[in-house]
């Protein structure tokens, strides 16, 4: 290390008080900022389940759903005109809706019901145990094992369920990539059989999913569905959507932004006020470096470091304890919903390189300021 | 004949505008040579503080030249004399401004590690002057854990360790004892001072007049006179 910057680095890490007392910190408002735009990823990821479970590129829908949890239901021409649109490879109906389910002790749990083309089973779940094809066997239903496969009363292949007054059965335990944000059971079974045994408004296609023959017949495609009345959103464009629903229309952005206010601030005071007062409590050394024939870029150098050394390292004992303590939470409660992205990672290191700016800033000012002459006069 | 190493002359300063003007030095001319142990004596407020720092290079007088070792130090530019200050001139300050939180060692080889030498090499550099002044054992320990006469010894290693042709020291004395004090001086008489190296003293104490090569005295921003010591 440049000797200027390990004198830098010295006179920093070696006041233990202080050294702590920025990193304490720093390292606390990262830990927010990552906790609460993890939470806010979690839950996203959580909200959009079943358009990364179905894994459909194009989902085309009425023009006012808003996210996938709450569709529209679409009349069936829809489907037909979406097939004999120029670069559609082929499309097949979703339905997706909500159903009670009568457990065996008398209580009644509500379930998300997914329904699949019957023909393709398109967007089908992996499974653990039984076989695909069993979907079709009379009242046949696959359950997801997840973190609410409990509420089910933990069923297996052959046991028997009551859902508004039809039977069920289980005939195949699936997995899925990720589980939804309501905390209820996912069942699978056929679109025929969701709509016979869910009572449903007249229009029963949740969603039209499309295969397009290519990448570059995505615009045209959703183009030509437009022109129908109707709209198609590509698996990342749909997911956004639901993510900005949550975002704008439900006080989450909100809620989202305020947190992320409190965390800048809570850095940005204690971390900013710490440095400024060790610069100040150095202010008289740094003079006398500037007596001796220290340079203002040596004395800029040094602070910058200081400030970076001390964000960088706070930074990451930030993530480290958000992370350990989202890993703790999900060990306990499966379902909870919290994910470190690269999008909370850039944010918090944003907030990061801000107070880190703003802290060396004030101190650096004072520092530049101070005339050698008043080290002599005492 | 010696050389000359410092040479100052017409040095005004004044400080504030208008009713408030205070005037630090009034037409300030002097010399001092190498091999010479230079005292500026005063009382309070006379322009001894303001001499040293227009003389170093800290603060610039309102008219006057400062030559040393033959350069204008004024007329060259921030880095420049930053440079020159570096190299060539050697600060013991009055409240020692020693970092409590590097060792004693690491502190006397700060103006080293400010010329960019490697900081392992600095800092055993730096133990030759510690050694020098009398505290090569002490090399590890904090400044907080040395006297006051023991902290001004490290403030001198430091003003030595990048071989200062000019030393400065201001107020040597004063945060010590009269003894401590007497002996620190008689040790740079002894060890610092050499045919090549000037030393510069601001003090007021009279009980270490008697290492000066030469006095000379302050009054109200003027130089009154020179006098060479009596011992």
């Amino acid at each position: 290390m440049n000797g200027i910057l390990k004198l830098a680095y010295k006179l920093l890490v070696n006041d233990k008080a202080k050294f702590s007392a920025l990193l304490v910190g720093i390292t606390f408002a990262v830990y927010l900022m990552m906790f609460v735009t993890s939470m806010f990823s979690g839950v996203m990821k959580h909200a959009s389940a079943n358009i990364i479970n179905i894994g459909a590129p194009l989902w085309v829908m009425d023009p006012y759903v808003e996210t996938v949890s709450n569709s529209v239901g679409m009349p069936a021409y829809v489907l037909d005109e979406v097939r004999s649109m120029q670069g559609v490879k082929y499309a097949v109906p979703l339905y997706s809706g909500g159903a009670l389910v009568k457990l065996a002790d008398g209580n009644y749990q509500t379930v998300s019901v997914i329904g699949l083309d019957d023909t393709s089973l398109y967007g089908r779940p992996e499974l653990l145990e039984g076989k695909i094809e069993s979907i079709y066997a009379e009242n046949g239903f696959i359950v997801v094992k997840d973190a609410e496969f409990s509420k089910l009363e933990n069923p297996h292949v052959g046991s028997e369920f009551e859902l508004n007054d039809n039977r069920g059965v289980i005939v195949g335990i699936a997995k899925v990539r990720t589980s939804g944000l309501y905390g209820i059971p996912t069942l699978y079974t056929t679109y025929e059989r969701a709509i016979q045994y869910i009572p449903n408004p007249r229009f029963t296609i949740s969603y039209v999913l499309v295969e397009p023959k290519s990448v570059s017949d995505v615009p045209r495609i959703k183009q030509q569905v437009e022109a129908l009345g109707y709209r198609a959103r590509t698996k990342e464009e749909f997911m956004k959507n639901t993510e900005d629903f949550f975002l704008y229309k439900t006080g989450g952005g909100t809620n989202l932004l305020i947190m992320m206010l409190i965390s800048f601030t809570v850095g940005l005071s204690l971390s900013g006020q710490t440095f400024y007062t060790f610069i100040l409590e150095n202010l008289e050394r740094f003079g006398a470096l500037k007596a001796i024939g220290a340079k203002n870029r040596d004395l800029v150098r040094m602070i910058l470091f200081q400030a970076t050394f001390t964000s960088f390292t706070g930074f990451g004992l930030g993530i480290a304890l958000c992370v350990l303590l989202i890993i703790v939470a999900k060990a306990r409660l499966p379902s909870y919903a919290a994910m470190v992205t690269f999008g909370n990672l850039a944010i918090s290191f944003g907030m990061v390189v801000v107070i880190a700016g703003v802290s060396s800033y004030f101190g650096i000012r004072r520092v530049l300021k101070i005339e050698p002459f008043e080290i002599f006069r005492g | 004949m010696s050389k000359i190493a410092i040479q100052a002359s017409g040095l005004v300063k004044w400080f504030g505008e208008g009713e408030a003007k205070t005037t630090a030095l009034k037409d300030v001319s002097l010399e001092a040579q190498f091999g010479e142990m230079v005292y500026i004596v005063g009382p309070s407020g006379s322009g001894k503080t303001t001499l040293l720092s227009v003389l170093t290079g800290i603060l610039k007088p309102n008219a006057g030249k400062v030559l040393l070792e033959g350069v204008d130090i004024w007329g060259l530019k921030p880095d420049q004399l930053a440079d020159f200050r570096l190299g060539k001139i050697g600060f013991a300050f009055q409240d020692y401004h020693l970092f409590p939180r590097l060792s004693t060692a690491e502190n006397a080889a700060v103006p080293l590690i400010l010329r960019k030498r490697p900081w392992n090499e600095a800092v055993s550099e730096a133990e030759k002057y510690l050694d020098v002044v009398g505290l090569k054992s002490r090399a590890e320990l904090p400044p907080v854990k040395l006297s006051g006469g023991e902290q001004q010894r490290v403030a001198i290693a430091r003003a030595m360790s990048s071989q200062p042709d000019i030393l400065i020291m201001d107020e040597p004395t004063a945060s010590l004892d009269g003894d401590t004090g007497v002996a620190i001086l008689s040790f740079v008489q002894k060890n610092v001072l050499n045919k090549d190296r000037c030393i510069v003293v601001v003090t007021h104490d009279d009980r270490i007049y008697q290492f000066a090569t030469r006095i000379l005295r302050m009054e109200d921003g003027r130089l009154k006179g020179s006098e060479k010591s009596t011992t």
